[in-house]
């Protein structure tokens, strides 16, 4: 009978563990639906990008406020989970505070009065977000994609980070033989009065908030594939795999190039055979009008994002009311993987067309047209998304597919197509300008 | 702009058998917009003033390919590019200086793996590169003491990291630099990129370069300097939208340091 606890413990860290693997495999396999794409090159800089962007959170402080806080939450958590460590040995093995057993109390106190500090600082931080999220309501929270669940989802997250983080104070409080050896309860000692010295129930209010405490970060970890909150785990292979071009560097479609050079090459012969081999191949799809014809980066960046909303803020598009919010394409984008994922999973491993597409039934025409292609969304991603990446595909699946530009674009490129500028002057009188006056 | 402009062609550079230290990219925008093609007739006389060997296409240059490639087209920016390479390779080009940013950035990033390598560098990069150099000086007197705020390019700022050279340019002429609210990488576009330049707006309650604009009138400038002709023409007509074409000049770096010796 006495191992029951262990046992217990066992099967619900096997579970927590196992179903949140089991979302993990399912988001890889949704990521590879989309387009292969080569980020072998510059290891040394991505490597380098990963550090400084998501380790080292450079480009969170850029707004201070929110950049601080956000940092104090970031520590927490990461140092915090130290002590998970500790539960779990624990719970296996049926010890109480191993690391008391193991450590030098000097060093273990030290550690858990860290803990204690970061775990106040977290409280404040995120007490802080919530007033900024429902109290201040910063208008990048008020978004129109930011209601029903996105907004619920942030709010959601901030109470499991209050409860965790009281559970921890909680049961170091009413834990008699830590509150005795008196080093690292830094905190928790001026809470302990509140729970009074009758030994039993302490012994309970102790235990329930160290299981509480487990479990709940069991389930904050299964939350993670349904929440925004994902982007803990993938700022790190989407700074990684961001891009390390120039900003203004927009890809070269290689199928346009093949495609244009045929078309140059007076040598040419465009009624001939396809090389061998290669007959069995559709024809390229120009550009994205669904989740699939989006490369992997693409598709991981859209479950990196956590809806922070600075890249909106700073659109020019959306500050002068337009339609166009860089985060809505980033939601949009990941709302329909999932969609077509779940399609995928009731349909045994294969998708059934569903009569729908990111194109549409997600984004619109609107939207898209919208962009300045200024940039200022990438500039503002703190963890190196790329919004305008996936609008330029759009744009082409639009114009390339289904010539379905804005009449005045349409015009424009006539121009260009007949006399080599946007406006209809001819290209003999490109030097006129040297001779007026 | 009285006195007599130098501009050789690569053809008349060719029939004489040499080769010009630097091409000059004029771009559609500067060869038939009228507002442009007085940046770039500034440009050639900073360029005549420091004795730069330089040249044009003329009527073999053609678009970049820019603005379809952003609305979209992909196909036709490809063909420009060609084309374009065709010609830039035939005459060995090896340098390219452009007074705007959109076809700076691309001739620099998108055309290479097309087949075109040039160092390419846009005009305030040059004339700072001038000034550097000792070959080109300016005045100081003509702006002096008056409040100049630089309006960033996306093209050049963001995306591809050049916030320096413009302002290094525009602190020679002695003016009062000011910055806007959102400068350098946090700076507003001015609305005419990614094609808006040939739509009109999508709905919405303001349009971008009034917005712009706006930020610009916070700092009580004197002239709002640009580096690219989009920018001017948009920030121009803010400045319309605002009733303040009395009081404020929109001008491009190379007209301002054109006017300064």
């Amino acid at each position: 009978m006495e191992y029951i606890p262990n046992i217990l413990f066992a099967i619900i860290l096997v579970l927590g563990i196992g179903y949140f693997a089991r979302n993990v495999k399912r988001l890889i396999r949704n990521i590879k639906l989309g387009r292969e794409v080569d980020t072998s090159d510059n290891t040394s800089e991505r490597w380098r990008n990963m550090i400084r962007i998501a380790l080292g959170q450079s480009k969170m402080v850029k707004r201070p406020v929110a950049g601080i806080l956000h940092i104090i939450v970031y520590i927490g958590f990461v140092i915090i989970n130290i002590e998970v460590l500790e539960i779990i040995i624990d719970g296996i093995f049926g010890t109480h505070r191993i690391g008391l057993t193991v450590l030098p109390e000097s060093v273990y106190g030290f550690l858990i009065g860290a803990f204690e500090v970061l775990a106040v600082l977290v409280l404040l931080a995120v007490i802080v977000f919530w007033t900024r999220r429902n109290v201040v309501k910063l208008k990048r929270f008020l978004s129109a994609e930011m209601t029903g669940w996105p907004k619920n989802d942030g709010n959601i997250i901030l109470y499991f980070e209050v409860v965790l983080m009281c559970l921890f104070l909680v049961m170091n409080a009413t834990d008699t033989t830590f509150q005795e050896a008196n080093s690292g309860n830094i905190i928790s000692q001026f809470i302990a009065p509140w729970f009074g010295d009758n030994a039993d129930t302490l012994v309970i209010i102790e235990r329930t908030a160290w299981w509480l405490h487990i479990i709940g970060i069991l389930i904050f970890l299964n939350y993670l594939y349904f929440s925004k909150h994902l982007h803990i785990l993938l700022a790190f292979p989407n700074t990684y795999y961001g891009s390390v071009e120039p900003k203004g560097k927009f890809n070269n479609l290689e199928a346009v190039t093949n495609e244009v050079k045929l078309m140059m090459d007076p040598n040419a012969d465009p009624f001939a055979a396809a090389p061998e081999g290669t007959e069995e191949e559709e024809p390229a799809k120009f550009g994205a009008s669904d989740v699939m014809d989006l490369n992997r980066v693409q598709l991981l960046s859209a479950y990196t994002c956590t809806e922070c909303g600075r890249c909106t803020s700073a659109c020019p598009a959306n500050l002068t009311g337009k339609k166009l919010s860089p985060r809505k394409i980033m939601m949009d984008t990941r709302d329909r993987l999932e969609e077509v994922g779940k399609n995928i999973d009731a349909n045994g491993g294969e998708f059934k067309d569903d009569g729908k597409q990111l194109l549409g039934d997600y984004i619109t025409n609107e939207e898209l047209w919208a962009c300045t292609t200024c940039n200022a969304c990438v500039e503002e991603c703190p963890v190196s998304i790329n919004p305008l990446s996936i609008i330029l595909d759009m744009r082409r699946y639009l114009v390339m597919e289904q010539s379905a530009a804005p009449m005045e674009l349409n015009n424009m490129m006539t121009n260009i197509e007949n006399n080599g500028a946007p406006w209809p002057y001819n290209q003999m009188d490109r030097l006129n300008w040297a001779k007026e006056e | 702009m009285s006195e007599q402009l130098n501009v050789p062609t690569m053809e008349q550079y060719m029939a004489e058998g040499k080769q010009p230290e630097i091409l000059f990219w004029v771009g559609s925008a500067g060869s038939y917009d009228d507002r442009a093609k007085k940046i770039t007739k500034a440009f050639v006389k900073i360029l005549n003033k420091a004795n730069v060997d330089f040249a044009v296409l003329g009527a073999e240059e053609s678009n970049t390919g820019d603005v379809a490639k952003r609305a979209g087209n992909e196909f036709l920016f490809q063909m420009q590019a060609m084309m374009n390479i065709e010609v830039l390779n035939a005459y060995e080009v090896k340098r390219i200086v452009t007074c705007d940013p959109h076809s700076f950035n691309c001739l620099k990033n998108e055309y290479p793996s097309l087949g075109g390598n040039y160092d390419v560098i846009h005009h305030t990069q040059f004339i700072k590169e001038l000034m550097s150099s000792g070959r080109l000086s300016t005045e100081g007197q003509t702006y002096k003491g008056k409040r100049i705020t630089f309006h960033d390019p996306c093209y050049l700022g963001r995306a591809n990291n050049e916030y320096d050279a413009p302002r290094d340019v525009l602190k020679t002429t002695n003016a009062t630099l000011t910055e806007m609210k959102r400068h350098k990488s946090t700076a507003l576009c001015c609305g005419a990129g990614g094609a808006q330049m040939f739509k009109e707006p999508e709905k919405g309650d303001m349009d971008i370069n009034v917005l712009r604009t706006k930020d610009a009138l916070e700092t009580k400038p004197d002239i709002i300097a640009t580096g690219c002709p989009y920018c001017n023409t948009m920030m121009s007509d803010g400045v319309k939208f605002n009733e303040k074409e009395g009081e404020i000049q929109v001008l491009d770096i190379a007209e301002l340091i054109a006017n300064d010796q």
